[in-house]
């Protein structure tokens, strides 16, 4: 079919718009963390306490750190063209091999973060358009501006003092349980008790802003000729609401959406230290301290990669949702 | 013409918290006519409307009248029983073409989704029945059209879709507000041609909402002349174009343009109405007392009864009695 053709041009195209991109991206990366003050080499030596000069220098020259700056630049690209994310001198591995072990445990955690934020955000969106200006509109709009104000490692807290502690429902770090050797559905259940707290914690400052973007959308079409069509048909304001005026308040949304998802990287890096959830964002974070750049660079170029792929998939959305719209 | 009254509505009155938009205004609709409702922007056509459907805005409100439909008082429905007659007896096409489809649904789905609702027809059935309706309002090839969506047609076009989707369920009465509008010249009289075409076949009672006294003649069993919410005139078309009565009406004669060749009514110049339907806001008499060119010191103190000078007719203006008004009121001075 020519409309799967069209698509599959569209999809190319934006992978070799993202080349250029993408190496404008690792340049400046590459550029603003050497600004940071002290390399690996200082950070290990530091923590093994008793370093002298020779061991420092001898420590930097076995990772190339002694190399002038543009030289180490030459050097990584090199790396990139063949296909290899370089070597992490401080975790003693390929920089590929360990953002692959976290990889996965982000994405899920991004993933069904992100999931819960557009399903509560639309359904609270439209109770809010809905009750506009009555009682349940007023309650979560106060409950949303909360959400949206309170810093997410906090409300991670919050939820495991509740949850895990006076409750005791959840757990409340951790990716599975230790040992357990549970297969198949008992495994995807574990693991999701350990995803729900973490996952909710990062979602609620979206959800916030997805419900008041929902209930926004909702009002303004609510007011559209082709919403009064739809009730002179006699259909019930349950089909009206969900049919025709939720159907076109979702672009928006999924436009925010897709933005947001290269963001929660960053919300991710605090909701993974509160939780003890082995991802990427800890991975940053432990790179950050460590000085261990190589590591750092990966992640960064990793991300830059979701957030285009994020993009691609938005536009494919939006053909879908939008007829208007068509795949360019 | 003789047939069983469909609509009767009483006394109808809209109010919004502060202007009354339509006042006092009654009509009836017999089975299979066509009744046109004339009257300039601002005069109450579509409030008129919307109240018949029970879709007016929230800040409107019916404080008074009644508006029985084949024995049922529409006012007194609850919401599960008006929207059960909602596209299915009573259906409407609205003024704005462009803007009255969703964009986002195939005309397809938007045409089947009336048929499933009151018919409770498969999707499969009412979708070939939604093909035999595009072919009915004459759109070509209406087997790859109904997967269009609606940036796709044309104005004249979607209007055609917005026919088929208000007749899908062959509604006892169709109320088309001011269906061509938006629309340009050629492409009104083929809309105008089809929506008589099906009232025939459909045996539906059509209100034909405008403001063209052009489109009254060709049209229309029954005219309803409205100023600023009242029934100012109510004629045969043959008898309101060959002998108008209430100065409003032969203003709008006067400036209808096409009217001129067809019916030699005036041989002067087009005139305009002086003034406009605000200057009707606040007046306590006849709301046209201001623009009138035989306003009388009466005229501004008690709304005009409606007078009844022959058979089918109806005026609300005792000046143009009096002797010699009738003249002056003509030449629109
Ligand atoms: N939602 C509303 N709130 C307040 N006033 C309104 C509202 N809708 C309509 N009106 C007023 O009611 C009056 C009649 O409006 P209506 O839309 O029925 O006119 P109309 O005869 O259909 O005119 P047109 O030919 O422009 O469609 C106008 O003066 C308008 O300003
Ligand atoms: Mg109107």
């Amino acid at each position: 079919m020519t409309a799967y053709r069209r698509i599959g041009r569209a999809l190319l195209r934006t992978a070799l718009q993202a080349i250029p991109t993408i190496l404008v991206i690792i340049v400046l990366d590459f550029f603003l963390l050497q600004l940071a003050p002290g390399d690996a080499a200082d950070v290990m030596a530091g923590e093994a306490g008793s370093a002298t000069e020779e061991t420092v220098a001898a420590l930097r020259s076995r990772f190339g750190l002694d190399l002038p700056i543009l030289h180490r630049l030459f050097a990584y690209l090199d790396n990139l063209a063949h296909f290899s994310l370089g070597f992490s001198p401080r975790y003693n591995m390929p920089v590929a091999e360990l953002i692959g072990q976290r990889l996965p445990g982000t994405l899920l955690l991004m993933l069904v973060a992100l999931a819960i934020a557009v399903v509560l955000g639309l359904a609270l969106g439209s109770i809010m358009a809905v009750f506009a200006g009555k009682l349940p509109d007023r309650i979560i709009s106060v409950l949303s501006l909360l959400f949206y104000s309170i810093p997410g490692f906090w409300i991670g807290l919050m939820l495991i003092v509740l949850f895990s502690v006076k409750l005791g429902w959840l757990p409340s770090g951790g990716s599975g349980t230790i040992g357990s050797d549970l297969t198949g559905l008992h495994a995807v259940l574990d693991q999701l008790r350990y995803m729900i707290l973490p996952a909710t914690s990062l979602a609620l400052f979206y959800v916030a802003i997805y419900a008041r973007l929902t209930r926004a959308a909702m009002l303004e079409v609510k007011s559209q000729d082709y919403v009064r069509t739809a009730a002179a048909k006699g259909l019930s304001p349950f089909t009206i609401t969900t049919r025709h005026i939720l159907r076109n308040a979702l672009l928006p949304v999924t436009t925010m959406a897709g933005m947001h998802l290269g963001g929660m990287l960053g919300g991710a890096v605090v909701v993974e230290t509160v939780y003890s959830w082995p991802g990427l964002g800890r991975l940053a974070f432990e790179a950050v301290m460590g000085r261990d750049f190589t590591v750092l660079l990966g992640i960064l170029l990793l991300s830059s990669l979701v957030v285009i792929a994020a993009n691609a998939v938005v536009d494919l959305l939006h053909a879908w949702l939008d007829p208007r719209i068509g795949v360019r | 013409m003789a047939n069983a009254s469909l609509l009767s509505v009483r006394d109808l009155t809209v109010k919004f918290p502060r202007i009354e938009p339509v006042r006092n205004l009654s009509f009836d609709v017999s089975e299979g006519e066509t009744l046109a409702i004339v009257g300039e922007s601002g005069s109450g056509k579509s409030l008129t409307a919307l109240a018949l459907m029970r879709l007016l805005p929230k800040a409107a409100q019916i404080t008074s009248g009644r508006i029985d439909f084949s024995g049922r008082d529409l006012l007194k429905l609850d919401d599960r029983s008006i929207r059960s007659l909602r596209g299915k007896e009573i259906a409407m096409i609205f003024q704005e073409p462009m803007t009255s489809l969703n964009p986002v649904l195939t005309i397809g789905r938007q045409i089947t989704e009336s048929l499933r609702l009151h018919e409770g027809l498969s999707a499969k059935a009412a979708r070939l029945r939604a093909i035999e309706l595009l072919d009915l309002v004459r759109i070509p090839a209406p087997h790859k059209r109904i997967d269009d969506y609606p940036h796709q047609l044309s104005g004249g076009m979607r209007q055609r879709v917005m026919i088929a989707i208000a007749v899908a369920c062959r509604p006892r009465l169709l109320i088309a507000d001011e269906p061509t509008t938006a629309l340009d010249v050629t492409i009104q009289a083929q809309v105008l041609d089809l929506l008589d075409r099906l009232r025939r076949e459909l045996s539906m009672a059509l209100i034909l909402i405008t403001h063209d006294l052009g489109i009254v003649t060709q049209w229309a069993d029954n005219v309803v002349v409205m100023y600023a919410g009242r029934k100012v005139e109510q004629a045969l078309p043959e008898a309101l174009f060959a002998d108008p009565l209430h100065p409003y009406t032969r203003g709008l004669l006067n400036a209808s343009p096409r009217l001129k060749d067809d019916y030699h009514y005036t041989d002067g110049p087009l005139t305009e109405i002086p003034g406009s339907i605000v200057s009707a806001i606040g007046e306590n008499g006849c709301p046209f007392a201001p623009r009138c060119p035989i306003v009388r010191s009466g005229c501004r103190t008690r709304v005009p009864d409606l007078l009844v000078p022959a058979e089918d007719r109806l005026v609300a203006c005792p000046v143009i009695f009096a002797e010699g008004e009738r003249h002056v009121a003509a030449r629109g001075l």
